[in-house]
C-alpha cells in the first residue's frame, strides 16, 4: 500500500511527505536540522525538553517538531525571532539547573547540552537561580549516577525499558525535584540494573557514567616492574571503534596502532581477548555438541555478554540450566594469565596485574564476581577499562595515536583466528561457533565459513541450518527486549532452538555501553554506526589466514600443554563458572 | 464584562471550573500572582523544561519582588519566562500557569513597580514590605498585645504606650489582631 502523501510548507518551502511523518523528519528532508535534546530516533517520543519547538499557523502556542505529525496544508515556521528566543531560553533554563563544571566534566567537548547551548546562542545567564542538589551515587561497581547533571530528557529511562526490557530507571518525585534513578532510588548494584551501560551511551550529558578504573591502572603502570607485572588484554570490538576517539572515520580498524599504544603506555605484555574467544568457541562448541548428542538442556544459550548474564540471573533464573557455563572470553584469558602464563613465566599470580580493555560497562561488575575469583578471593581481572577510558588515557599520555606504527600482540596469548574478531558484532559468536560446529559435525575441514543468515545488525534473527543431515535451529538476538521474545518463546515451548546467541547491547559489543560517544552529528544507538563498525570486524576476519577457532595452533598447544581435553576437568575448573538467581534486594 | 469562556480569555483570565474570586483594594496583585504560581509550581509534574524550570524561576522572581529586593529588569525577565512557559509547555498546566502573572502585569503593572521602586505594598500584604507600629495617640496601655507577642518584642507597662522592637518583630500580626483600640497600625 502506498502511503497517503501530505502537502505542507516548512519555512515557505512546499514539500510532500507520507502521512504520519513528524515535522522534525519532514524538515530534515529540506536539510533543516531542528535542534533537539530528548528526541532519539530509536526510542519512543518523549516531547519533554521542548527544544524543538516550531510555530504552526493557526496556533498561539508552539508545537514540538519531534512529536507533531504533519497535516494537509500545514504551514510550519522553524525559525523566527520568537522561536529562536524560546529555544535559547529553554536551553538556558536547563543550564541554570545544571552544575557549572564543564571544564572538569567527563563529557566536556562531547556534551549535547553544551552543543545546543552554543548552537542556540546562550551567551549569558539571564534566569539564574536555585539549583537542585542531589548526591552522586557511585557505590555501584559499573554505573555511576550523577543526578545534578541530569536534564530529565528521559532517554535512559526509555532505553532501559524499551531496548533492554529492564525498566530499572524511572522518574521519581515531581516538578523541580524530579530525579531519575532505580526504584526507591536504591544503589545501582542493589537494583535490577544489569550494568549494560546503555544509559551511559544515550545520556546527552554525564548524568550516567562508568565507574572509573583509570586511576588504579595508572598506579599499576607506575609500579616497579619486579613488583607488578602488568598485562593487558584487548576485546575484539575495541579495534574497530577506538579510532573514532582520535578522529578517524567510523569503522577504521586500528589493531596495530592499539597494540603499539598499549606498549608505549608501559604494559609488559599485550594480549588479545581474541585468543580466548577462540578458546570459548572450543569449549562452547564441545558443550553444544555434547548437549545435542544427549539431547538435553537445549537450546544452549551463549554466555559471553556479562550484561546478558546479569539479566539471566535477575529476570530468567529458570533459564540458567540452558546457559553455557563458559566464562566470558575476558575472564577466560585473565584466568589463563594468572595460571598458565604466570606458571610459564615463573611469576607469582599476586604480582601479575591484569587489565581488560572492554567495550562494556558490565565487565567491571563481572570482574568483581566472587564466584569467578581465585581461591584466595583475588580477582582474575584487576581492572577493566572501557574503550572511552583507554582513549582518554592514551590522549592523557600524549601518544599520537593516529600516526603510530603497527604493532603485534605478544605470543602465545595473542594469536587468534578471524572467528574471534567477529565476536564483537551481533551474530559473531554464533557464526564462529557454526564454523567450528560444522567441521566437527561433518568432519569436512573445508566446511562453510560465512553464515550470512546471522550477519547484520537486526535485533532478532532466526534460521534453520542443515548440517550433516541435521536441522539446527538457531537464533541471534541483541538488545534484551529481543532476548525476552526468544526466551518467552522457548519457555512456552513455542520454538525449538538448538543454539541461541544473546548479546545485551543493541548491535553487540561494537555498540557496548563503554564505546566512544559518537560525534555530535550522530545519534547514539544508530544502527548505521553498528553496521559500519561491524563491517570493520568482518573485513579483519576476511583478511585472516586462520578463520576457524579450532584451527588456532596456540589453542591446540594450550590444550596439549596445560588444559588437557576441552570440557575436561582442568578446563572446567578454570574456564567455566556457575550462575545463580539474584533477585534484587526488596523483591526477594 | 460578559462571564463566558471567550471574553474571559480575552481579558487574560480563564473560566476554570466556573468559580470566581473577587478581589479588592486590600489584595496585592503581586502576592496573588505568587499565590497561584506557588500552587502551579508545586503541581508541575517535572516532565517538560519550561514548566519545571520556568515556574521555579518565576516564583523566585516574585519572591524577590515581594520581599523588596526586586529590580525593574526582573519584570522583563518575568514576562519573558511567563510567555515562554505559556507558549512552549507540554500540557495545560504549564500553559496556564503564567496566566495570573501575565494578566496582572498587563492590568496592574503599577503594583509591581511600586514594590520594586518604592519598596511598598499598598495592600499591605507583602510581609517584608510592611511593619507594625503602635500609635502613641491611640494606645491606652491595656497590655493585651504584649503577652500575645511570640517574640516578646512588644513591651510596655500598664497605662503606658507600648512599643514594638522592630529588630525582633517577625511581623506575625498577633498584636494587630488582638488590639481592641486599633492602636496597632500596619504601615
Amino acid at each position: 500500500m502506498i502511503d497517503k502523501m501530505i502537502n505542507l510548507t516548512i519555512d515557505g518551502d512546499p514539500l510532500q511527505v507520507p502521512a504520519g511523518t513528524t515535522v522534525l523528519k519532514a524538515a530534515e528532508k529540506l536539510g533543516i536540522n531542528i535542534p533537539r535534546l530528548c528526541y532519539h530516533p530509536n526510542l519512543s517520543i518523549e516531547g519533554a525538553c521542548r527544544v524543538c519547538v516550531t510555530q504552526v499557523k493557526g496556533f498561539n502556542h508552539f508545537l514540538t517538531a519531534c512529536s507533531q505529525e504533519v497535516w494537509e496544508g500545514m504551514e510550519v515556521q522553524t525559525n523566527s525571532p520568537e522561536i529562536r528566543q524560546a529555544r535559547r531560553d529553554i536551553v538556558e533554563l536547563l543550564l541554570d539547573n545544571h552544575p557549572r563544571d564543564c571544564q572538569t566534566c567527563e563529557r566536556d567537548g562531547n556534551c549535547e547540552l553544551q552543543k545546543q547551548a552554543y548552537r542556540l546562542g546562550v551567551r549569558e545567564r539571564i534566569f539564574n537561580g536555585e539549583r537542585k542538589r542531589f548526591p552522586v551515587e557511585d557505590s555501584g561497581q559499573s554505573v555511576i549516577r550523577t543526578p545534578e547533571k541530569c536534564i530529565l530528557c528521559g532517554r535512559c529511562v526509555r532505553v532501559c525499558s524499551e531496548v533492554q526490557g529492564v525498566s530499572n530507571l524511572s522518574q521519581h518525585g515531581r516538578g523541580f525535584h524530579t530525579v531519575v534513578g532505580p526504584a526507591n532510588l536504591s544503589n545501582m548494584d542493589d537494583s535490577v540494573c544489569i550494568q549494560c551501560g546503555q544509559c551511559v551511551a544515550v545520556c546527552p550529558t554525564a548524568a550516567f557514567l562508568e565507574k572509573d578504573h583509570t586511576e588504579r591502572v595508572w598506579e599499576a603502570l607506575a609500579m616497579p616492574r619486579d613488583v607488578k607485572h602488568v598485562v593487558v588484554q584487548v576485546a575484539p570490538a575495541i579495534r574497530a571503534t577506538i579510532g573514532e576517539a582520535f578522529g578517524l572515520p567510523m569503522g577504521t580498524p586500528v589493531t596495530g596502532k592499539l597494540v603499539t599504544a598499549l606498549r608505549r603506555m608501559g604494559f609488559d605484555e599485550v594480549f588479545d581477548t581474541n585468543y580466548s574467544a577462540d578458546l570459548t568457541i572450543i569449549e562452547e562448541a564441545t558443550e553444544f555438541l555434547s548437549r545435542v548428542q544427549k539431547g538435553e538442556n537445549l537450546p544452549l544459550l551463549t554466555s559471553c555478554s556479562p550484561g546478558w548474564v546479569n539479566f539471566l540471573e535477575k529476570f530468567y533464573p529458570e533459564m540458567i540450566k540452558h546457559t553455557s557455563s563458559c566464562k566470558s572470553p575476558m575472564q577466560m584469558l585473565s584466568t589463563l594469565i594468572k595460571t598458565y602464563y604466570a606458571e610459564k613465566k615463573g611469576l607469582d599470580p599476586k604480582d601479575v596485574y591484569v587489565v581488560g580493555i572492554m567495550p562494556c560497562v558490565a565487565k567491571k561488575f563481572e570482574a568483581g564476581r566472587p564466584e569467578q575469583a581465585m581461591e584466595d578471593g583475588m580477582p582474575y581481572t584487576d581492572a577493566v577499562l572501557t574503550t572511552r577510558e583507554l582513549a582518554w588515557m592514551i590522549k592523557s599520555y600524549g601518544i599520537d595515536f593516529v600516526n603510530l606504527p603497527d604493532g603485534e600482540f605478544d605470543r602465545p596469548l595473542g594469536i587468534s583466528s578471524g572467528a574471534a574478531d567477529i565476536f564483537g558484532a551481533t551474530g559473531g559468536v554464533m557464526e564462529a561457533a557454526l564454523r567450528t560446529a560444522a567441521v566437527k559435525l561433518t568432519g569436512d575441514e573445508l566446511g562453510p565459513l560465512v553464515f550470512e543468515e546471522v550477519r547484520g545488525v537486526t535485533g532478532l534473527k532466526e534460521t534453520t541450518l542443515r548440517i550433516n543431515g541435521m536441522d539446527i535451529n538457531i537464533a541471534v538476538s541483541n538488545g534484551l527486549t529481543n532476548a525476552k521474545h526468544i526466551l518467552e518463546a522457548v519457555k512456552h515451548g513455542d520454538k525449538q532452538y538448538h543454539l541461541i546467541e544473546i548479546m545485551a547491547c543493541p548491535g553487540g559489543c561494537i555498540m557496548g555501553g563503554g564505546q566512544p560517544y559518537p560525534p555530535l552529528d550522530h545519534d547514539p544507538l544508530d544502527p548505521e554506526t553498528a553496521r559500519i563498525r561491524a563491517k570493520a570486524l568482518y573485513d579483519i576476519d576476511a583478511k585472516k589466514q586462520l578463520r576457524r577457532s579450532h584451527e588456532n595452533p596456540a589453542i591446540e598447544h594450550l590444550y596439549a600443554e596445560f588444559l588437557g581435553e576441552p570440557n575436561g576437568e582442568k578446563a572446567h575448573k578454570l574456564l567455566h563458572t556457575h550462575y545463580e538467581a539474584r533477585m534484587p534486594r526488596g523483591i526477594r | 464584562m460578559e462571564v463566558d469562556f471567550g471574553p474571559l480569555a480575552k481579558a487574560g483570565s480563564i473560566m476554570g471550573s466556573g468559580g470566581m474570586i473577587v478581589l479588592s483594594e486590600e489584595d496585592c496583585m503581586v502576592d496573588i500572582s505568587k499565590f497561584y504560581l506557588t500552587f502551579t509550581q508545586e503541581e508541575s509534574c517535572g516532565k517538560c523544561t519550561p514548566c519545571r524550570e520556568g515556574t521555579t524561576r518565576m516564583l523566585e522572581i516574585l519572591e524577590k519582588v515581594t520581599s523588596g529586593k526586586g529590580e525593574m529588569s526582573d519584570l522583563d525577565r518575568l514576562e519573558r519566562l511567563a510567555k515562554l512557559c505559556q507558549q512552549t509547555s507540554l500540557c495545560g498546566l504549564g500553559r496556564a500557569a503564567p496566566n495570573p502573572i501575565l494578566s496582572s502585569l498587563k492590568h496592574f503593572r503599577e503594583e509591581y513597580v511600586e514594590h520594586i521602586v518604592d519598596k511598598k505594598c499598598a495592600a499591605k500584604k507583602c510581609v517584608a514590605l510592611i511593619k507594625y507600629e503602635i500609635s502613641a495617640d491611640t494606645c491606652i496601655g491595656c497590655t493585651v498585645c504584649a503577652p500575645n507577642c511570640p517574640t516578646e518584642c512588644t513591651t510596655g507597662t500598664r497605662k503606658e504606650v507600648h512599643v514594638i522592637d522592630q529588630d525582633r518583630c517577625v511581623k506575625c500580626g498577633q498584636c494587630f489582631e488582638v488590639c481592641r483600640f486599633d492602636a496597632v497600625e500596619r504601615v
